[in-house]
């Protein structure tokens, strides 16, 4: 039942509960739960919406207003150029930084030549060389994670898509080298994984990150398609949810009506996270600050020992 | 060909890639009665889905559940592997008491836990232990795919970690028997995060320089595909397993083609360069034998300089 007739039907009962001196307590608490459950996926979908929105600022949206002097390096050196994946080096304050990010398309011919965002293997082969290359010259690596999931077609498969996101998990856990994340609309399962191992990992407010899209998680676990809402609700992909489990870091605010009415306040307040936390982990030892990740990684999940 | 009788319900399971629902296809070659051989062949419930041949659960079984006629592979339980693998009693499980819990408090998680208990024996979708092959010692972890559809969550990825870990640490081969769907999307998020667990565990194997193998059993798909799976030094397929990220009906949503014959299987994938080899269940043990003698420290002295190797700083 939509919300706004929840809430009429309960000014009614605690009208008639009023005129009538009848103890409705019971139907009233029923209500107000429904109401309460209600306006949580009203608000969660918003989320969602907003993450997926047509004018939501982009990874290089940001990057240009972060980072002086971008320069965007192409190529997995194997197979071809993704652009699904943009990589390149920026000076942050005057650091130079190792930057990779998924990237979607704006109009309709680019989104044709980013493919929506969803990377094919040399996408995350590209990434995992300019992560490499950053080690080798001890630059940090910030990443920027917004894709629905990594492209499910014939010839991702073909080149292994599946072998290109490990290898990049397996690698990203060992670098030498301060990573931070930033996951800035859609974090859509092992699609963002492939570039979201760090040491830090950080959501935009309004920014969602699943192991699956709620779309697909309705049409199996609920058996509707059209139950997208309530799957969203169930596999709790919100920043807030994501920081009570501790998966993510920090949740970093965006502006009042979503990142999209302000990307330069956005900018900036991304801006600052990222200055703040390359400020302490550039003075860390890199071997330390690998062991604390890959501990931080393996800690993740949820069990009972039970008895050896 | 695929041996499952219900190729929607798999395709389904590894929609978006990563996750599995794990209500997917069971094994075939259970049917109940033997004796059935003079029944019309093309329904008979033995028929081989691959060439008809009709032959007895007792002798598909005896046949290390291969088609004693065309060599097809039947999905195997875990302990039938483990029962073939290993010496008599050497097998001896480890973290075999962990047990899930419900980190997004999704109704019906625990029943369907305890639903999966049941129907495929096993306490969960992994069993790991430590082994003796033919007298060589290794730790073996062997999938179950009766269980949610081998999907991967907490105490898979952790039971999986865990034998990589301990393989480095007490420098003994790891065997993977891989089979799933996928993550298990019933954790949300948290079995997603088991990938990047189980890929920084085997790092760890990388750096100690103790040999992983993983022998890729029909399906492995999703999650477990874009971890683990694909991280071997070497890796063996069995014959006509499905091996991909994305399952192959989400692709045809993709592409809107029907896919060609034979895609994603272990032979497509030993042709596109992500399987070393095929190896027919009856060559496994003497294959793995093989493997683990050829991967003890070669002839070549171990570096002592530091610089440059990318070994761990003292």
């Amino acid at each position: 039942m939509p919300k706004n007739s929840l809430v009429n039907k309960l000014e009614e009962f605690k009208k008639l509960a009023a005129a009538s001196g009848l103890d409705l307590s019971e139907e009233l608490g029923k209500v107000e739960e429904k109401v309460k459950a209600a306006s949580k996926t009203e608000s969660t979908w918003r989320r969602v919406e907003l993450a997926r929105h047509p004018d939501r600022p982009y990874s290089l949206d940001y990057i240009h207003r972060i980072f002086d002097d971008f320069t965007e390096m192409h190529g997995d050196r194997y197979h071809g150029d993704d652009a699904a994946i943009v990589g390149g080096i920026g000076f942050l304050n005057g650091r130079p930084v190792t930057i990779i990010a998924n990237q979607k398309g704006r109009t309709l011919k680019e989104n044709m030549r980013r493919n929506h965002g969803m990377a094919h293997p040399e996408g995350y082969r590209k990434a995992l060389r300019l992560a490499k290359q950053a080690e080798k010259f001890r630059r940090p690596i910030v990443t920027f994670v917004d894709t629905s999931g990594a492209y499910p077609g014939l010839e991702a498969e073909e080149r292994g898509i599946g072998e290109a996101i490990a290898r990049n998990l397996r690698e990203f856990s060992q670098l030498k080298t301060p990573i931070v994340c930033v996951i800035i609309g859609e974090g859509g399962s092992g699609g963002a994984l492939g570039i979201c191992v760090g040491d830090k990992i950080y959501m935009l407010e309004n920014a969602v990150y699943s192991v699956i899209s709620p779309e697909g998680c309705a049409s199996i676990l609920l058996r509707d398609a059209g139950k997208a809402k309530d799957a969203a609700v169930m596999l709790r992909i919100t920043s807030s949810d994501l920081l009570e489990f501790k998966v993510v870091n920090g949740v970093i605010p965006e502006p009042a009506e979503g990142a999209h009415t302000s990307p330069d306040k956005a900018a900036k307040l991304i801006k600052d996270v990222l200055v703040r936390e390359l400020d302490d982990l550039c003075t860390r030892n890199p071997s330390v600050l690998v062991r604390y990740r890959n501990q931080k990684i393996r800690k993740v999940g949820h069990w009972n020992e039970g008895e050896e | 060909m695929s041996d499952t009788p219900n190729p929607a319900a798999q395709a389904a399971a590894t929609q978006h890639g990563v996750a599995t629902q794990g209500t997917a296809a069971t094994a075939t070659g259970q049917a109940p009665t033997a004796a059935q051989a003079s029944a019309v062949p093309a329904k008979d419930p033995n028929a081989c889905p691959s060439c008809s041949a009709v032959h007895s659960p007792a002798d598909i079984n005896a046949n290390l559940k291969t088609c004693p006629s065309c060599g097809h592979h039947y999905r195997m339980e875990p302990m039938d592997r483990i029962a073939y693998l290993t010496d008599p009693d050497s097998f001896v499980e480890f973290s075999a008491n962990l047990r899930s819990l419900n980190p997004i408090d999704l109704a019906g998680y625990e029943e369907k836990l305890s639903e999966a208990e049941v129907k495929a024996r096993m306490k969960e979708a992994v069993i790991t232990g430590t082994c003796s092959i033919e007298g060589r010692q290794a730790i073996l972890g062997v999938m179950s795919f009766n269980f949610m559809g081998g999907s991967m969550g907490s105490v898979v990825g952790e039971k999986v970690a865990r034998a990589l870990l301990k393989g480095a640490a007490e420098r003994v081969p790891v065997i993977m028997y891989a089979t799933s769907g996928g993550a298990r999307m019933q954790e949300g998020i948290f079995s997603l995060m088991q990938m990047a667990k189980t890929s920084s565990a085997a790092a760890e194997m990388d750096k100690a320089g103790v040999p992983f193998f993983v022998v890729l059993c029909d399906p492995t798909t999703g999650g477990v595909t874009a971890s683990f799976a694909m991280l071997g030094d070497v890796t063996i397929a069995e014959p006509g397993a499905l091996i991909g990220f994305a399952g192959p009906r989400v692709i045809e949503g993709t592409i809107r083609q029907t896919l060609p014959e034979g895609f994603q299987r272990a032979e497509f994938q030993l042709e596109k360069g992500f399987v070393d080899l095929i190896s027919p269940r009856k060559e496994q043990r003497a294959l793995l034998v093989r493997l683990i003698d050829m991967h003890k420290p070669g002839c070549v002295p171990e570096s002592t300089t530091t610089s440059g190797t990318g070994k761990e700083e003292v």
